[in-house]
């Protein structure tokens, strides 16, 4: 009898049930905010809607869509993490010790950590690259469109599996990158870690196919006469940031794999005991960790260049060096690993030469924000919602950086590492930098797509309670750092006041959140009077870029016929120098919407849970299953289908209309 | 006039809270800011060094975007207009040679100062033989202190004479911490099988908070010590009088139970410690016996 439940079931049993009552609490709710999403697509009968136009569509648009849902949702889950974090902070002293237990606290930032990296900011990230990058290309659709649709579904199905974890079994509580020996068997006996492995390696697989696409996608779909040095600035960024996702990812599926193995099947790659090295693992993982967080900054810095230009209505200032500067970022990213672990002690002339070059880092990064802001001078600049997150952004990032520089250096390291000064810093890059960037970037992209403007006073409203619910929520943690307060700690002592600080530190959380509530009701508020806020022209802001050629929304072909580009500017050009004149149209040959992406993604996420629980039949079942989808599809005959130039001279034509009315 | 008077009145609220911020800010003890021992000192130093050579950058950028963000508003209509002016050689120039510099002269700093600090290279200055050599190991999840040459123990605390070269070595007998006394010197990792050093020297008497740095598990957030700075004297009371106590003798097998996981901050005392401990542990994580039961944690039967 038992013998047959651990064939079937492997390691999952009733105690797999949480007992807490704030983990059974997330769970519960989330499970009834799925069940109340399903009723409102039953009872307004849009199930098949879904599917077909949404879930299954290889069109790149929806698909960033469908990436930026999650991702915000992933915000959110994240964002209820980290203010349950500080809300233990603020009570846990002295003879109080806060409303969670130790192992949940640690699950808690844990989650937090990798929900936020991998499912917010990685979310964001794919979600504005595929809206726009096609686009400003002058491109139909990414160069694999199937396989991009593949890489949005495996990231869903990380996504799930990381948030299965709250209702059946555990997280992981050893940190968002799960230091061995911590994350061994021998001291985390659970299945927090696999999950942590398996939400990873599946959403990782996903990024480096999204990494091979879009590198693709670059190199060889751009409209013809745009030689790289034509190309706007965001996707010069993409191109590095692609580049760097093909050589870092491969290092994280590995690491995740061997420390999967160690844990499963008793080898010792990592182990304490036995040969095994987590020194080896701590350097492996950071080796796709510090590329991995230049993979997130350089899209932002390519959203940043395209609307200092736009809403200064100038050229971009110094796009050679700017470039430049961007693939210097990309080759010395690879360079810097180690200023992670200074503190492993590897030796003065080891950590000598890895605090160099991190701080040459600096000097590209220094360059690109002196063109931003020359871009600026002699210019028209119109203080937009977007331009206000730019602004933050320098005045967030600069600060920021001077903290990186005095980390950069081993010894001053030593004394901040693993303390709040760290964690503030960190949270000043990817909040300041990454974030601002993706949130300018919406706003700035937001017509484009949806065709309506985003409300202006409200987007300002919100920027507000971004920035000033960011400095509450982190100037604490700079001194709490100089304090000596470490991370990661869920009680400390009252007689060393830190107390106050935390709890303005979470007053800053709650800022930020009301920040989120704010875009939320910017974005309904403009939902509805989206005739008002109409954009008819296609280019609400004067942009100089190819998609600001097209309609907006985009049409769902992207171009009628594909621009023949001469400058850098190639639109702005067009509108004030250059007589341009529009090919004929022709039938298109565009990719059909596909029901194997979605199918692979749930396969996936039984593949991955099997994994977890040692269900060893259902693994290999799935990975069969998910084969045999995959052969289905290459067989597939007619991935494609013809669209008439009738038809799409039809929907220019509308366009054309509504433009002129 | 209602208006304005409102307006000075946020104006002089937000000014109050900034006065008791920093008052409350002054009554803190800014750990890192404020060091006791030499080696904290100067890392101090480097973080001010790279501060100030920063500021050479920050104010410049600061200055830029808010004179130019206001400068070139679209609605300053008097201001020139270049929208085609999109490159200058001698500019570019310029911000890629001074940050250059200025990292030169950082990385000099960094360079240097990894050397003089590295936390394995004995302190130099004073009498060799007067060096004082404690062995740490963290446990789950405690601080375990051995006088390998006084032969005793700590637990949660130890001791140290002002003035005088202290030798730490360092490992683990649970997952990877950092040992860390923020006022006498930065931290270092402590890991099962490895040995790292830090060698420091307090200049004051006093008792510094220490800590571990490092996520370990649930008990890590009461992994805390208190370094008690003494006079040499104190040193040498303190010592004979554990010595003169009639408390367990730490053998190996001892070692090994009070190895086992507890969350406990309470401080304890061996009169009688056996100084191979350290170099046992060290080995025991090389063979492939001992520490290799994978599948039974140490979790499952814990005492908290």
């Amino acid at each position: 009898m038992l013998y047959f439940a651990s064939f079937f079931l492997g390691k999952l049993n009733r105690h797999a049930i949480p007992t807490d009552m704030v983990t059974l609490g997330a769970a519960v709710s989330i499970v009834l905010g799925l069940i109340f999403g399903a009723i409102l697509i039953t009872y307004f009968h849009k199930w098949k809607y879904l599917w077909k136009e949404w879930l299954t569509s290889v069109d790149h648009k929806k698909i960033g869509i469908m990436y930026i849902i999650v991702a915000v949702l992933m915000l959110i889950r994240g964002g209820v993490d980290a203010l349950m974090l500080r809300g233990q902070q603020a009570t846990s002293v002295g003879v109080h010790h806060g409303y969670l237990s130790s192992s949940t606290f640690a699950q808690v930032f844990s989650a937090h950590g990798t929900i936020m990296i991998f499912f917010a900011a990685m979310g964001l990230m794919f979600g504005i690259i595929n809206l726009v990058l096609p686009l400003q290309i002058g491109s139909r659709d990414v160069a694999f469109p199937f396989m991009n649709l593949t890489s949005f579904w495996l990231f869903v199905a990380g996504m799930v599996l990381v948030n299965v974890s709250l209702g059946i079994g555990d997280f992981s509580a050893a940190g968002w990158l799960a230091y061995p020996p911590l994350s061994e068997l021998r001291y985390s006996p659970t299945v927090g870690v696999d999950y942590w492995i398996w939400s990873l390696e599946i959403a990782g697989i996903g990024s480096l196919l999204s990494g091979v696409n879009f590198f693709t996608t670059i190199l060889k779909t751009r409209a013809p006469g745009m030689s790289l040095t034509k190309m706007p600035m965001f996707a010069w960024s993409v191109l590095c940031t692609t580049s760097l996702i093909i050589f870092a990812f491969p290092i994280l599926t590995v690491t995740l794999t061997l420390l999967y193995l160690d844990r499963t099947m008793g080898m010792h790659f990592f182990t304490a005991a036995a040969g095994g090295n987590m020194m080896m693992y701590v350097n492996l993982i950071w080796a796709w960790g510090h590329p991995e967080v230049y993979i997130l900054i350089l899209p932002a810095f390519g959203i940043f260049s395209e609307i200092v230009a736009t809403f200064s209505h100038k050229r971009l200032f110094g796009y050679r060096t700017m470039v430049g500067a961007l693939v210097s970022i990309t080759v010395l990213s690879f360079t810097v690993w180690l200023h992670h672990f200074f503190t492993m002690g590897a030796g003065a002339d080891v950590n000598g030469f890895f605090g160099i070059m991190t701080m040459v880092i600096a000097i590209p990064t220094g360059v690109k924000i002196f063109n931003w802001l020359f871009t600026m001078y002699k210019g028209r600049i119109k203080f937009s919602q977007s331009m206000l997150w730019f602004f933050g952004f320098v005045g967030l990032f600069t600060v920021g950086g001077v903290a990186g520089v005095i980390l950069a250096m081993p010894p001053a390291d030593f004394q901040l590492h693993n303390s709040l000064f760290l964690v503030a810093h960190f949270h000043t890059m990817i909040v300041g930098g990454v974030l601002f960037g993706y949130f300018a970037g919406l706003s700035y992209w937001f017509p484009k797509i949806f065709g309506y403007k985003l409300n202006e006073k409200l987007g300002r409203i919100s920027f507000y309670l971004w920035f000033s619910g960011f400095l509450l929520a982190f100037v604490p943690l700079y001194i709490l750092g100089l304090l000596g307060a470490t991370r990661r700690i869920d009680h400390y002592s009252a007689s060393l006041g830190w107390q106050p600080l935390f709890i303005i530190a979470g007053l800053g959380v709650l800022v930020i959140a009301s920040g989120v509530f704010m875009m939320i009701i910017q974005h309904l508020v403009s939902f509805i009077n989206r005739d008002k806020l109409k954009d008819k022209t296609g280019d609400p802001w004067n942009g100089k870029t190819l998609e600001w050629s097209v309609s907006s929304p985009a049409p769902f072909y992207n171009f009628a016929s594909i621009p023949v580009v001469h400058s850098r500017d190639f639109y702005w050009d067009i509108k004030n120098i250059i007589k341009h004149e529009p090919k004929e149209i022709t039938d298109v040959l565009m990719p059909k919407n596909s029901n194997h992406a979605p199918i692979i993604g749930f396969i996936s996420i039984l593949f991955g849970f099997s994994m977890v629980w040692h269900i060893w039949w259902l693994s290999l079942v799935s990975l069969l299953l998910i084969i045999i989808v995959i052969f289905n599809r290459f067989n597939d005959e007619n991935p494609n289908y013809l669209l008439r130039a009738e038809e799409i001279i039809e929907i220019e034509q509308s366009h054309l209309r509504l433009k002129e009315s | 006039m209602k208006h304005k008077n409102k307006k000075y009145l946020i104006i002089f609220l937000i000014f109050l809270l900034l006065v008791v911020f920093y008052y409350y800010l002054s009554t803190l003890n800014f750990e890192v800011l404020n060091p006791k021992g030499t080696i904290a000192l100067q890392e101090k130093h480097l973080i001010y060094i790279a501060v100030g050579l920063s500021l050479f950058v920050v104010i410049p950028v600061y200055v830029l975007l808010i004179s130019f963000a206001y400068k070139y508003r679209a609605s300053n209509k008097n201001a020139d207009y270049k929208p085609n002016w999109d490159k200058n050689g001698l500019l570019e120039t310029i911000w890629w040679v001074i940050p250059s510099i200025l990292i030169a002269i950082l990385g000099y700093f960094t360079w240097t100062y990894s050397h003089t600090l590295d936390p394995f290279k004995p302190i130099s200055s004073g009498d060799p033989s007067n060096n004082l050599k404690i062995e740490v190991i963290s446990l789950d999840w405690r601080w375990l202190f051995i006088y390998p040459n006084q032969k005793i123990a700590t637990i949660n605390y130890f001791k140290m004479p002002v003035n005088t070269n202290v030798s730490f070595y360092i490992t683990s007998d649970a997952p990877m911490n950092s040992f860390w006394i923020p006022q006498l010197a930065g931290q270092i990792y402590s890991m099962p099988g490895m040995n790292t050093e830090l060698h420091l020297s307090s200049f004051q008497v006093g008792v510094y908070r220490g800590l571990s740095a490092n996520l370990s598990g649930v008990g890590f957030s009461s992994m805390n010590f208190n370094a008690d700075v003494v006079t040499t004297s104190e040193f040498n009371n303190w010592v004979s009088q554990i010595k003169s106590l009639n408390a367990t003798n730490l053998t190996y097998q001892e070692f090994q139970k009070i190895a086992k996981p507890t969350v406990d901050s309470k401080i304890l005392n061996f009169s009688k410690a056996d100084p191979s401990i350290y170099a046992k542990l060290i080995d025991s994580y090389m063979s492939p016996v001992e520490k290799n039961n994978t599948n039974q944690s140490p979790i499952q039967n814990m005492v908290m």
